[in-house]
């Protein structure tokens, strides 16, 4: 086995938990979290693949990603405040009023 | 001078446009006095036109009168259609009717609309029909005419349903627009006929080209002359499409004077003689043509002897006697057309006038204050009336005039006029003489029976007894009109023609056919014959209101001319009906489920597809994200199949 595929690996599991998360939790909070799962295993993948072809794009990126999503963070955790504070809950099956 | 050869129709416009904008806050004198003088402006330019015209050598004049703005109107392609006008001989003497007669017409109704609370409107309307009138009589080409033909007929329709409040005098309005425009497409058809043929609607290029061409009947010849008349035939209210005349008679009696028995109807008449050069090379439409006429005339003349109501009964001899002009004019006969047709607004308007004062005088009772009550007679029914002659011995005097000239009793005008077609038809149709014949007899009885029923015996109703004449702005115009009645007979004297070499002048053919004395008498004794046989049918015909009349003995034939032949009847339950169901079906089933079905089909169908797909957007966020991943899980899959497969 090369010294890649573990990385990848514990990449897609890490990647897959958080879909499963994302897909079955109700807890904004919680799928939040998830997301945030998922982001961190596309920076591992990343890294990974960075060190072994040796390239520093892949280094860059993670970068960027974890700007993006501490701008996330910012802007979700204000926006789920708000919707406890007027909804008292943050399911997520209860924001249905937009629906056509 | 073209400011000056314009005036004619600048000054009604003129007098409209002061009324319309300031009648408003001016008192009904000043007003009937601005669109009177207005005309009366128009007629003595035109007397100075015609004056001046006359006395220039005759090769002169056609340059002289022919006037043409500086921009053309219409320059499409081939078309270049200028304002152009034509002042000449046959214009000029148009002109000089009808603006004559329009003038005495105005100064009547100043009268006759005293109080109305449209008065502003009625002279606005009045000075816009002088205008439009006065356009189509010195057109130069074929589409200015036209344009004047449809004016003077859009006045014709805002007159007729001047008393719109009525919904029966709004129809009889939409009847005779909506006839007229039958006309009006054989009108316009000829008109680009000829543009095809000639390249040009200037009449002088038109009737030039003509000239140079020896053949007759041809084809197109054939086919411009006859779309031509079927236009005269709407506007001139002959059969098949007279119905729309009678009912014209909704509107005031001025209207009915000036529009529908002096000037417009009699505007086919003039269009055939101007252009008399191309039916010259038509010989098959003047047959027909001849029996158009001469059967308009007939049948006319027969219906008018069964109507009570007065106006009906001037309306359908009106219909008669344009049969007669127009049958003058399918003989070559334009002269005694013309002719005709100015001896026939001079005693005609005056007929409908007086009438008109006698149904004013009629409803004095109820307009005075002293009035017993409101009466519910009908003031136009001759039933009612009887006896007026000594009620309105002015309008009865007048009335006589008129009567004795539309039945032809020399020396009134209207002897002479009939003479001279009379002599024409003898010469060179016998079958539309023999028609003619029994049409004067009819006419003379009928005039007879009116005259008799309106102003003798004994009044039988309240409204009769209390019958009083006229005020003078009334009477004095119809002083005037009688007096032309009397004498109009000299303009064309027989063995002098002062019309006809006037006419000639210009090219209109003219054969100067020499007095006939056995003619003259036949027609003279028939006249009085006629008048004596109404004379001993009616004089103690009716007592009361209620009695039916003699001729009502002949059953079913009486009936049949009460019906007006049932020519209209006809028209009701055969084309219009077939017309309306035709619309109901297009509107209730092929545009209600054709059209709108297949619109509303397409909302439908998109509607149905959306509610499909609107299910998947329900709301719930997990769903959304699996529809995400799943798409990402096919994008990423399709790649590594493609990536593995290369």
């Amino acid at each position: 086995m090369d010294t890649i595929s573990p990385y990848i690996l514990l990449s897609a599991v890490l990647f897959a938990m958080g879909a499963i998360g994302v897909l079955t939790r109700r807890n904004a909070i919680l799928i939040f979290m998830c997301i945030e799962l998922m982001l961190n295993s596309a920076n591992l993948a990343f890294v990974a693949f960075a060190k072994q072809w040796g390239h520093l794009d892949g280094q860059m990126f993670v970068f960027f990603v974890m700007a993006v999503a501490a701008a996330e963070v910012a802007v979700g955790l204000a926006l789920i405040v708000t919707i406890f504070k007027t909804r008292n809950s943050t399911n997520v099956d209860e924001l249905g009023q937009l629906k056509g | 001078m073209q400011l000056l050869t314009l005036s004619p129709i600048l000054f009604p416009l003129l007098g409209l446009l002061i009324n319309a904008a300031l009648g408003r806050r001016m008192s009904e004198k000043l007003i009937g006095a601005i669109a009177s003088l207005a005309v009366v402006a128009s007629f003595a330019v035109s007397l100075y036109l015609f004056i001046g015209l006359a006395g220039l050598p005759e090769d002169m004049r056609a340059a002289w009168g022919a006037v043409e703005l500086g921009v053309p109107w219409i320059q499409a392609g081939e078309l270049t259609v200028p304002f152009g006008f034509q002042i000449d001989e046959l214009s000029t003497t148009m002109m000089l009717i009808v603006t004559g007669v329009s003038a005495l017409i105005h100064i009547y109704s100043i009268g006759y609309m005293h109080g109305d609370p449209r008065f502003q409107r009625f002279f606005v309307y009045m000075n816009l029909f002088v205008a439009s009138m006065l356009v189509l009589v010195m057109a130069g080409n074929f589409l200015l005419m036209f344009v004047g033909w449809e004016l003077v007929g859009l006045c014709s329709y805002l007159l007729i349903g001047f008393w719109f409040s009525n919904i029966k005098n709004a129809e009889a309005g939409r009847k005779a627009f909506v006839v007229n425009r039958i006309g009006d497409v054989g009108f316009i058809l000829g008109i680009l006929l000829i543009f095809v043929t000639f390249g040009s609607l200037n009449f002088s290029d038109v009737f030039g080209a003509a000239e140079m061409m020896s053949a007759t009947n041809t084809p197109v010849m054939v086919a411009i002359t006859l779309l031509l008349f079927i236009g005269a035939v709407g506007k001139s209210a002959q059969i098949p499409l007279f119905v729309w005349l009678p009912d014209a008679m909704a509107g005031p009696t001025p209207v009915s004077a000036l529009i529908h028995a002096a000037t417009m109807v009699t505007a086919g008449i003039y269009m055939m003689t101007r252009a008399h050069v191309l039916y010259f090379l038509a010989p098959d439409t003047q047959t027909v043509v001849a029996l158009t006429g001469a059967i308009t005339a007939l049948v006319a003349g027969s219906i008018a002897l069964t109507q009570f109501d007065i106006k009906k009964v001037l309306a359908y001899s009106t219909v008669s006697q344009l049969g007669f002009m127009v049958a003058a004019a399918s003989m070559g006969a334009y002269v005694a057309g013309i002719f005709h047709l100015g001896t026939h607004a001079f005693f005609k308007a005056l007929l409908f006038l007086a009438a008109g004062s006698v149904i004013h005088g009629m409803e004095h009772l109820r307009h005075s204050k002293s009035g017993h009550g409101v009466s519910d007679t009908d003031p136009q029914d001759m039933r009612n009336m009887g006896g007026l002659m000594r009620k309105m011995p002015l309008t009865f005097v007048v009335f006589l005039i008129g009567a004795l000239s539309l039945a032809g009793v020399p020396p009134f005008s209207g002897f002479f006029s009939k003479d001279e077609i009379m002599l024409d038809a003898l010469k060179h149709n016998l079958p539309v003489f023999v028609i003619l014949t029994v049409t004067a007899v009819f006419t003379a009885f009928y005039v007879g029976r009116q005259l008799i029923m309106v102003f003798f015996g004994k009044p039988r109703t309240k409204d009769a007894d209390h019958a009083q004449e006229s005020a003078p702005v009334m009477t004095v115009p119809l002083i005037i009109l009688a007096f032309f009645s009397v004498i109009a007979g000299v303009f064309n004297l027989p063995g002098v023609g002062t019309l006809g070499h006037w006419l000639e002048s210009m090219g209109v053919h003219y054969e100067a056919l020499p007095f006939d004395i056995g003619v003259a008498a036949l027609f003279t004794v028939l006249a009085l014959g006629a008048l004596g046989l109404a004379w001993i049918v009616y004089r103690n015909a009716f007592v009361t209101a209620k009695d039916s009349d003699p001729l009502a003995k002949m059953g079913g034939v009486y009936t049949f001319l009460k019906r007006a032949w049932y020519i209209d009847a006809f028209y009701q339950g055969v084309i219009v009906k077939l017309f309306y169901t035709a619309s109901s079906f297009l509107s209730r089933v092929f545009d209600l489920e054709g059209i709108d079905g297949l619109v509303n089909g397409t909302g439908t169908v998109v509607r149905d597809m959306s509610m499909l797909l609107r299910r998947a957007q329900n709301g719930l966020v997990r769903s959304y994200g699996l529809m995400m991943l799943l798409g990402v899980v096919l994008v990423v899959a399709y790649f590594v199949v493609s990536a593995m497969t290369r």
